[in-house]
This record gives C-alpha cells, sequence and structure tokens, in this order.
C-alpha cells in the first residue's frame, strides 16, 4: 500500500477548479477504484459517470493526465505516481459537474442520420445470406462503444466548435457502418458530404489514436467515406460526363 | 411541489436495457406515445454487458434443435420451478425475435452458408446461442437503441424513479427526480413497464453495475405486486478474482463454449468428479469427447464445464473450500490449453472472444491465450422478481408490467446463459404490445396529490442530516458484505436468521444517513436513496431463502443440501402486507399440461 494524490477538477457548469485528493492505492488498481474510493471516504458528492468497469459500456469517460480515456481502464502501475494524477472532464462538451459533461449533443446527431434500410429478405423463409469476409468491416465499426472520447480529442468539435456543420468521428464510423453494412440499400453520401461535413476531417488520427475498442476510424471508416464523396462529386471524368448531359451537380448517381 | 415537472405518456417505459427497450419500440409501433425512463445514459444498461449470445432454437448449425429441446432445456435448467407457460412462449418465439433484430442492423457471426452463427452454452442441448464474439451484448443493445431513436419515443436519460403512483388498485404514473439537476419529474401513464433488471448491488462480488439495486421489483411490491422466487440468486462460476478492483467482473461461459476448461491447483479437471444424475447421458465420459463436442461434433457430449451455472459455480466452490484453489481464491480457467488441438489457437482465441483477450490483457496483465485465468463464482443475475401473467407479463396492480430480469418465472430456480438476452426480447415485446392495448383501453388515472407529496418530502429527509449523518457509501458497503457473508452461495439457517437481525439494523442506519453538497449531479443522494430498496430486496431474499429448506438450482443450503420433492411443488410468494411487513405464502405450482409433459418426457433421453 502506499499514496497518491489525485488533482481532480470539481465544480458546477464551468465554474470549477482542481482539488487534490491523497489516497491509498494498491495492485491492481484502475483511475476509477481511486475516483470511487475518493467519493466513498472524503467527497460523498463527487459526481462522475461510470457503469460496467469493464470497457464494455463507455461511461466513465474522461481526460487523465490531459489524455482522453476510460477510468475503468487506465491503470495506475502506467501513470507516474511521484506527481498528481489529473482527471478532468471531457472538455469539448458542455460542462455538468466535476467529472460530469453534457454529451445529449451526441444523442440528437445519431436521430439526423437515415436509419438501416435492408434489402428484401434473399430467402423465402425471410432471412438473409451473408458471408463472414463482407461483414468484418461493419462488424469492427459496431464494436464503437459509444465513450464520445474520439468526439473530445476532434480539433473541429473541440477547438473550433463546429457542433453544427460536422457530426464528428463517431458519427462517421456509424455512418460508414450503415454504408458499409451488406443489406442496407440507403444512400447517404449527400448528406455526408453536406450535412453530416465530412470534409472538415483533415485526417490528423486523433481520433484513431484515443478509441479504446482500436477501431480504425480515420483509415476504415473516413477515408472511404471521403472518397465515396470525392467519387460522386469531384471525379473529373463523371463531371464532364455531368456537363455534357446536363445532369444537376450532386445528383449523379452511378448506375 | 413547485420544482416539479409533470410529463405525460400512454406508455411509460422504466428501465433502458433490452427489455426497456423492445417494450418500448413495440409500444410504439401499437400507435400511442411512449416514454422510456434511463438512469444512465442510453445505451449503457447492463445488456451491454451481455456477451457469450442470444439463445434461440434457429437450428442453423444442428438442425435437430427446435423450440421444443429449447423448452426441454429451460424447464430442465431451472428445475422444473419455471413458470411452464413463459418457458413454452419463450422457447416458440425466440427465433423470430432474434431475426427481427436482423432486420434492424444487427450483424451476427455467419455460418459458412451465410446464416447466423450459433454456439454452444452451459446448459443448452445444441449449439444455440446467436452472437458476435463476445459482445452480443453490445450489438443488441445498440441494434435496439438505434431502431428506437427513430420511432419517436421521448427518452429520459438520468432520471431515477422514486416510487409509483396509483389510482385506487392501477398503476397511474411514476415520480422521479432528474441526476443532472436533482429536480423532481411526475410521469403520468396509462400503463407503466418496469424492465429495470437486477439486484446485484446487495452483494459485495457482483459483475453488476452500480445500477441494480432492485428499483423495479421494489417499486412493484410497493404498489401492490408479488414478487417470487426472490431466493433465487445466480451466482455466476466464472467472474474475475484478481487483482482486487476487479473481483466479479464476469468472464463469459463463451471461454467454456470454445473449449475452455476449469483445472484445481494441481491441474485435475475437477468437473468430471461431480456430474449431477439428471444431466449423465448428456455429459461427456472422457475429456477427449468433450473435446469433440465443442469442435460440433455431433455425435459427442458436452463436456462437464458446460453444466448448469449453479452447479459449476458450487463446485468451484468445494474445490476452493478443499484447499485445491489458486492463489487468490478461485480456480483456473484455461482455453490457451486448445493450443494443443489447434494451429493457430492464439488467433481464432483473440477472434471469438476479443473482449476477453482485450479485459484480462489489461486489466491483469494475463495473455489467456498463452496462460490460464483466475476465476472465481461472482453475484449475476436475479432469477426471481416480480410475479408476471405468463402470457401479457401483467403483474397484479392493473396497468403495471414487468419484463426482462425484475419479472421472474421463466428460468425458475436456475437460469441458462443465453436465456437472458432472449428473455428481454421475447417478454419485452409482450409486455410493450400489452401495456400498448391496456394503455388504449383505459382513460389516465388520478394522481394522488398526497403521495407525491409524501414521497418528494421522503426524498430529501438525507439532506438535512447533512454532513453530520453516517456516509451512504459506508452503510451501501457494510450491507454487501453481510449478505456476500450471511446470504451468498452457500446458506445456512443460524446466519440468515443473524441476517435478519443485521438487516434491522441496517435500515435504521440508512434511515439516518447525511448528505453534503446541494441537489445536482451529487451521487451521494443517489446512493442514500439507492439503499432503501437493497435493504428491502436483501431481506425478501433472505425470508425466501430461510423459508425454502432445500437445496436447489441457484439456491444451496448447508443444512438442506439435498433437493426435497416437497419443495419442487411450489413457488415462494412475497406481498406486502396491510401492516406493512413482508408476507410470504407458498404458491402451488399449476401442473403442466399433457402435451408440454410429453414435450419433456421426450427429451430426457
Amino acid at each position: 500500500m502506499s499514496t497518491a494524490t489525485f488533482r481532480i477538477w470539481r465544480g458546477e457548469r464551468g465554474d470549477g477548479r482542481f482539488e487534490d485528493y491523497p489516497t491509498t492505492v494498491s495492485e491492481g488498481m484502475v483511475v476509477l477504484d481511486a475516483v470511487h474510493q475518493i467519493q466513498s471516504d472524503q467527497a460523498n458528492d463527487l459526481a462522475c459517470r461510470w457503469n460496467c468497469k469493464a470497457g464494455k459500456c463507455g461511461s466513465c469517460s474522461a481526460e487523465i493526465n490531459g489524455k482522453p480515456r476510460l477510468m475503468c481502464m487506465t491503470r495506475l502501475n502506467e501513470l507516474d505516481l511521484e506527481r498528481p494524477v489529473t482527471i478532468e472532464p471531457m472538455r469539448a462538451f458542455p460542462h455538468v459537474r466535476d467529472l460530469v459533461t453534457d454529451v445529449s449533443w451526441n444523442f440528437r446527431v445519431k436521430q439526423k442520420i437515415q436509419k438501416f434500410t435492408p434489402t428484401a429478405p434473399h430467402a423465402a423463409d425471410g432471412t438473409w445470406r451473408m458471408q463472414q469476409r463482407d461483414i468484418d468491416r461493419v462488424q469492427e465499426f459496431r464494436k464503437c462503444i459509444e465513450c464520445f472520447l474520439c468526439q473530445d480529442v476532434c480539433h473541429v468539435l473541440r477547438d473550433h466548435q463546429l457542433h453544427d456543420e460536422f457530426v464528428g468521428p463517431r458519427f462517421l464510423v456509424h455512418i460508414a457502418a450503415l454504408e458499409m453494412h451488406p443489406l442496407d440499400t440507403a444512400d447517404r453520401t449527400a448528406e455526408l458530404r453536406e450535412a453530416h461535413g465530412v470534409g472538415y476531417c483533415n485526417i490528423t488520427k486523433c481520433c484513431t489514436t484515443v478509441c479504446p475498442e482500436s477501431i480504425a476510424i480515420t483509415d476504415n471508416a473516413i477515408i472511404p467515406l471521403k472518397e465515396r464523396v470525392v467519387d460522386r462529386y469531384y471525379d473529373p471524368l463523371k463531371a464532364l460526363v455531368r456537363l455534357v448531359r446536363g445532369g444537376t451537380k450532386g445528383e449523379s448517381r452511378a448506375t | 411541489m413547485p420544482d416539479t415537472e409533470t410529463v405525460e405518456h400512454d406508455v411509460l417505459v422504466i428501465g433502458a436495457g433490452g427489455a426497456g427497450l423492445r417494450a418500448a419500440i413495440e409500444a410504439a409501433a401499437a400507435g400511442v406515445t411512449v416514454g422510456v425512463v434511463c438512469k444512465s445514459l442510453l445505451g449503457k444498461a447492463h445488456t451491454v454487458m451481455a456477451e457469450g449470445g442470444v439463445a434461440a432454437a434457429l437450428g442453423n448449425v444442428d438442425d435437430r434443435d427446435s423450440w421444443r429441446v429449447h423448452f426441454a432445456d429451460t424447464m430442465r435448467g431451472g428445475q422444473y420451478l419455471n413458470n411452464w407457460r413463459m418457458a413454452e412462449i419463450h422457447a416458440k418465439e425466440a427465433p423470430a425475435r432474434v431475426l427481427e433484430l436482423e432486420a434492424w442492423g444487427a450483424v451476427f457471426d455467419r455460418t459458412p452458408d451465410g446464416r447466423i452463427l450459433q454456439r454452444n452454452f452451459g446448459g443448452h442441448r445444441y449449439p444455440r446461442l446467436a452472437h458476435v464474439g463476445d459482445r452480443t451484448g453490445l450489438e443488441m443493445i445498440r441494434t435496439l437503441q438505434d431502431h428506437a431513436v427513430h420511432l419517436g419515443i421521448d427518452v429520459h436519460m438520468e432520471v431515477t424513479v422514486i416510487t409509483l403512483l396509483t389510482d385506487g388498485n392501477r398503476v397511474c404514473g411514476a415520480f422521479a427526480y432528474d441526476r443532472e439537476r436533482g429536480r423532481f419529474r411526475l410521469f403520468r401513464a396509462k400503463a407503466v413497464v418496469l424492465a429495470t433488471g437486477g439486484v446485484g448491488r446487495a452483494f459485495s462480488v457482483t459483475s453488476n453495475s452500480w445500477e441494480y439495486t432492485a428499483d423495479g421489483q421494489m417499486l412493484a411490491y410497493n404498489a401492490g405486486a408479488e414478487l417470487q422466487d426472490m431466493e433465487f440468486v445466480q451466482f455466476h462460476p466464472t467472474g474475475m478474482v484478481w487483482p482486487p478492483s476487479v473481483r466479479g467482473l464476469l468472464v463469459t461461459e463463451a471461454v467454456r463454449g470454445e473449449g475452455g476448461v476449469l483445472r484445481n491447483n494441481e491441474g485435475r479437471r475437477f468437473m468430471f468428479d461431480d456430474i449431477p444424475e439428471n444431466y449423465r447421458s448428456q455429459t461427456a465420459d472422457t475429456e477427449e469427447e468433450g473435446w469433440r463436442y465443442v469442435q460440433g461434433d455431433k455425435s459427442a457430449r458436452r463436456p462437464p464445464e458446460l453444466l448448469t451455472r449453479d452447479h459449476v459455480a458450487r463446485c468451484i466452490v468445494h474445490e476452493v473450500r478443499a484447499g485445491r484453489g489458486s492463489p487468490h481464491g478461485g480456480v483456473y480457467l484455461d482455453i490457451a490449453w486448445i493450443k494443443e488441438k489447434l494451429p493457430n489457437a492464439a488467433e481464432h482465441i483473440r477472434k471469438k472472444l476479443p473482449s476477453m483477450y482485450h479485459q484480462f490483457k489489461q486489466l491483469a496483465d494475463i495473455d489467456i491465450t498463452s496462460e490460464p485465468m483466475e476465476i472465481g463464482p461472482t453475484t449475476h443475475y436475479m432469477m426471481g422478481g416480480i410475479r408476471v401473467d405468463g402470457d401479457t407479463q401483467m403483474t397484479a396492480v392493473p396497468g403495471l408490467f414487468a419484463a426482462g430480469e425484475c419479472a421472474a418465472g421463466l428460468h425458475g430456480a436456475n437460469r441458462l446463459g443465453g436465456n437472458s438476452l432472449s428473455d428481454l426480447l421475447v417478454f419485452g415485446k409482450r409486455a410493450g404490445e400489452h401495456a400498448a392495448t391496456f394503455a388504449k383501453a383505459h382513460a389516465a388515472g388520478r394522481i394522488d396529490a398526497g403521495a407525491v407529496d409524501h414521497a418528494a418530502r421522503s426524498a430529501l429527509v438525507a439532506f438535512e442530516h447533512g454532513g453530520g449523518g453516517e456516509g451512504p457509501y459506508h452503510v451501501q458497503h457494510d450491507l454487501q458484505t453481510m449478505m456476500q457473508d450471511l446470504v451468498g452461495i452457500v446458506r445456512h439457517e443460524d446466519e440468515m436468521r443473524q441476517a435478519l437481525a443485521r438487516l434491522d439494523d441496517l435500515k435504521r442506519r440508512a434511515a439516518g444517513v447525511g448528505i453534503s453538497g446541494n441537489r445536482e449531479y451529487n451521487p451521494g443522494w443517489h446512493t442514500a436513496m439507492d439503499l432503501r430498496n437493497l435493504i428491502a430486496v436483501s431481506e425478501a431474499i433472505t425470508r425466501a431463502a430461510l423459508e425454502r429448506r432445500e437445496s436447489r438450482g441457484g439456491h444451496f443450503r448447508d443444512d438442506y443440501p439435498d433437493k426435497d420433492p416437497v419443495f419442487a411443488g411450489f413457488n415462494v410468494v412475497l406481498a406486502k402486507g396491510e401492516d406493512g411487513t413482508m408476507r410470504l405464502t407458498r404458491v402451488p405450482i399449476p401442473p403442466l399440461p399433457a402435451e408440454l409433459e410429453q414435450v419433456i418426457e421426450e427429451q430426457k433421453s
């Protein structure tokens, strides 16, 4: 048993400060254990979200020593305990209290994305057939636990606050999962370019770096979506065809 | 109350795990207005933690499977205390409910011919669990959530219900507070569906998150509904035991379904030493036969590691008590050994059990592809709960429905793995459907302002005690330790009598806890509020466990270690008496119809 200090952001709605809490630490502890210990013994009203404690629900997102991480999956033995460990709420979202932020924007964004629209069943009994190799990529995207750490680290949202114009990495992954679903028939390319703002992403890959599920967000989801948009709207050959045939911008469809 | 917001829905669903979301979807589809209340953010309920799969007799991997086999497996696993009507409906309707998820975008793992893949699990005769690696629950909750958000359902996130409101004997709403601002919210509803999950937080070693504090069970009980089978708590055989901070965290049964074996510190596969009589004909004689079974050999029988959870958990406790346990008080679960059998074992394990690989690597520095895990039993699931009608899921309170873990009946004395996710879908749908029907047939009830006022005042008592009262976390901790020690996996009359006395004391302490700070997102206050339900459900568990003087399923008594045929004939039912105390009755189980009796007989071979 030894003691470590946790420097935790306390306060309400943006008005806050760091407070230091020394607490005993033992083998195998994660940051969330320390927060719970402090909550139980020193600060009963310390606000934080958590559920599964196993990296599966994505509730306990925070910024630990400045990095967006899940508190339940951050082992103390990988941190320097000689210095205070700072724990802050996600900074890209409006602050509520202590480590809790208002992430409701994310839920509103999802509602605006065209839902899954399946093709007619493949078999007479109303079922479909899909090959495993055709769904591997979609399953990678569907590992997302909606912790919103990728949204937190994305400079388009965090620094430029373009929440009205850009859906962020989480929802580009969501759209990629729908677009690459072998059974889906909806077309989200026009929305990707306009309402969802895929062009804002300049592939710095910060989202991929912080993803606790190791989803290759930029390479496997965002870049292919950008390619779809480019393919439809910016392909010079297709533009020429459109010019000759008099098609309206944005309405050429691959047939 | 001046700071109370009033909201009106035809159907109010309390809980947003699989059962709640499925109920909400069904009610919305029936054309009524629907509100969903959840204590956490949407998509974080415990369904997200379910790993192994959803049980449905699709017959995609073994075409000998059918609803008849699934029904018989469920009844055998539940030691015939199940509500047989629910077991029948569940077995018949689960396949359609799973296929429906696919139509809503779920992406299950596939068979070589492109259909939904199914895996082996404890107590299921054939490979039956549709799955996505070991994150099936995430796939399910996300599919339901993404489908529901396009149906015009109102979701009230981070809201906790304090009490149900009744008009005469029918339900007419609920009174709640929101966590963020600490304000009260009054819901008026024509029908209410409870889908609040389990009670795991009453014990110290548990796979459950902070949410599982018996809310639904006690809301229903206090509103006049009955509870049944409360003595049957499922201790899952495989929870993590080390490091201390992750003790209780679930290790999916799919590890055993994929060939994982249990060994004691002598390296012996002790599960071969104790095979219950009613499973002997279905269990492998040799390790070699067991391996062939998990590899899909239809002529082989399942390895004893895939016996029912109650039995496996007890065998582990037996090994540990006999001094043959692992260094941290568990036994070994080994999946790495399959490298002797498979050329690409490490890759296979990472593909089939990705989140287990991740969990052990990150939290315990263990690489499960090369070394065994240390595991031991953990409080996982409540078989008992709110007594409901098998067809409609309505409780004894008109307009009040319950589905999923908070309802009782389907699982009897022991639940089979995978039957919970199918339970959520099958009975969530039914509860939503019948709640909508009820709402259409009834006008809104009258809200009793006095009851609302009383609930609001008692909710704020802890603030009056301020920082001077005892902290709520300490009371919660003592309750959990006491229940684990005295009403845990092995029970005894004397210890349970002690537990009742200790509960009286804890009730007094809970009434005196104090809260510092204000009402805005104050987890101390939330914990103080949760104590009432936790203590009440602990009493229900203890009283029911005292009444059942035998050992059956998840309920094991040191002083009555055998099954007793007398106790096979009834469920223990609890209701709130006129004087406010728990009234306990033995309610006979209605006889099986001849047709279902025959199904069980034909599956006995």
